[in-house]
């Protein structure tokens, strides 16, 4: 190991290994990549399900062989990996502090920082749901880790609250693996998982997915016994005459993800309220100058092909970053998500001279048949597109090209629902 | 016969229809191809673990090297159950050849030395 690199990635998922194989292959060559497990892939591996990879390989792989192809392009490059080791910390000159068995707590120095640490699931803590306290209640993402990399099935009779996508696909490979799966409580009145899950996970199996429904009490002293269900009214206000007790010894919550990484906010950058992930500009490039950001740490994706098309581009801006390849910052223009639009990046376009295509990615805040998307600098129309069938469990992406980005001083996205 | 499907092949979701020996509402051929078997004889590719004999690591991942019947998913998780291996084991190594004679195989999905 250096004391110095031009480029550390911090995470060796899905995100990292894009961006250093992209940084790689765009001209830098000094690259190291941090990794807190040990070994490569981060989450893929235990995603053991099928479905990843119809974008970037058409072909439908499973999560460790998605990983696999990207491992043995990083080892094909040669590109130095450190596994077992932490970040700890990030400073605003860009020196990254480790911690690793094997070399303590260490600076190294880097002239360009790739942020690529994933995301965080959200534990019952962060949606309260009273009652006692025991053991038996999982985030459904720890559940899967148990299973899938431990081999340990954690619960025979489980509940699943949230109907995010590991919830549903935890809900067949307990069904799978001998467990008796009750019911899916989903707060909304429509699915946060994908269409297909429901299908192949709930359909499949016969199991009860129960909308506009929510866990109002936790019961149990040592192992959960059982859960109070409500359905919810539409403020989401629980219908106390429908409260029904469901025995079950497991709870698994699969309540949300939020991108985690106070490292790059403790050195100065800005974070974006909406996402929780950092505030960046098309280049994936944070307010803090050389500190990229990407994949779930940035907002939470919904396959991990657009994590690894979003990082490859990281990657290899941060290579234009490091290789001076930019060309001269004419102005910085800042982006608007408004009526319908529960979150837009990039949060800021920087205007240099070679700019010839900005891509927006951002989530609608309900589900909508039919709707336009404006696109205006305050009265100005600079672009309408009509979409159907959005809903919030799908990010949507539009792209901006052949337009004078200098013209404008704001760039705004509104959703119009249209009938 | 009419059947209404959501696509399973990727996670668009498409909404499809089976009239008659006819699909529609498909984007793509794999969702046609699903839509035609999806309406007649639904077939799943199994993903599950199996059992590595090592002071390492406990289990990997594995799956069927092709779609087998919905009906017979759990005959052939009984099967992967018993499953039991020394490592090293490679990328896409046969665990079970031709499981229960579905003319499919189980395959690792994971190295490990």
């Amino acid at each position: 190991m250096n004391s110095e690199y031009d480029l550390i990635v911090i995470g060796g998922g899905s995100a990292g290994l894009a961006s250093a194989i992209s940084a790689f292959d765009n001209g830098v060559k000094s690259i190291l990549l941090i990794e807190k497990n040990k070994e490569l892939g981060g989450i893929l591996n235990q995603c053991i399900h099928n479905g990843f990879g119809l974008h970037t390989f058409k072909e439908e792989l499973t999560g460790p062989e998605y990983a696999f192809r990207y491992i043995e392009e990083v080892k094909k490059r040669n590109i130095e990996c450190l596994l077992d080791t932490l970040v700890i910390g990030v400073s605003p000159s860009k020196v990254v502090t480790i911690s690793s068995p094997k070399y303590g707590i260490t600076n190294i120095k880097a002239k360009a920082i790739v942020n690529a640490c994933g995301c965080n699931e959200r534990t019952y803590g962060q949606i309260m749901i009273p009652g006692d306290r025991p053991n038996g209640v999982f985030t459904a993402g720890l559940a899967q880790k148990y299973l899938n990399i431990d081999g340990y099935l954690v619960g025979k009779k489980v509940y699943i609250l949230g109907s995010g996508d590991i919830g549903l696909i935890m809900a067949r490979r307990m069904t799978l693996e001998g467990a008796k799966v009750i019911g899916v409580s989903e707060l909304m009145p429509y699915s946060n998982g994908l269409n297909r899950n429901i299908v192949q996970c709930l359909n499949d199996y016969d199991i009860p997915l129960h909308l506009s429904n929510t866990v109002t009490k936790i019961i149990g002293k040592e192992r959960l016994e059982a859960i109070e269900t409500c359905d919810v009214d539409e403020n989401l206000k629980p219908i106390l005459s429908t409260k029904k007790r469901i025995e079950c010894d497991t709870l698994l919550l699969s309540v949300g993800l939020y991108p985690f990484s106070p490292l790059i906010f403790n050195a100065g950058a800005s974070q974006y309220v909406k996402t929780k992930g950092a505030f960046v500009d098309q280049n994936l490039e944070t307010t803090l100058e050389g500190v990229f950001s990407c994949g779930n740490v940035l907002h939470v994706h919904d396959l991990v092909d657009f994590v690894s098309e979003e990082s490859a581009k990281a990657g290899k801006c941060a290579a234009d970053y490091i290789l001076n390849r930019r060309g001269k910052l004419n102005k910085t223009i800042y982006t608007n998500a408004l009526d319908n639009v529960s979150y837009l990046l990039p949060n800021m376009i920087k205007i240099y001279s070679n700019l010839e295509e900005v891509t927006f990615s951002f989530r609608v805040k309900k589900p909508m048949q039919k709707a336009t998307i404006f696109i205006k600098d305050g009265e100005k129309l600079i672009k309408k597109i009509t979409k159907f069938d959005l809903v919030p469990s799908e990010m949507v992406k539009v792209s901006l090209k052949n337009i004078n980005f200098l013209e404008y001083e704001e760039i705004d996205f509104l959703i119009e629902e249209t009938k | 016969m009419e059947k209404e499907m959501i696509c399973i092949c990727c996670p668009r979701g498409c909404h499809l229809l089976y009239k008659d020996g006819e699909i529609s509402g498909f984007s793509c051929l794999r969702g046609k191809e699903y839509g035609l078997q999806e309406a007649v004889a639904p077939k799943r590719v199994v993903t599950s673990t199996f059992k590595v004999n090592s002071s390492k690591i406990n289990v990997l991942p594995c799956k069927t090297s092709g779609p087998i019947p919905k009906e017979k998913i759990f005959l052939v998780m009984d099967e992967i159950n018993k499953i039991s291996v020394d490592l090293p084991i490679k990328m896409n190594q046969v665990l079970i050849k031709d499981v229960l004679s579905l003319g499919v195989d189980i395959i690792a999905t994971k190295e490990q030395d």
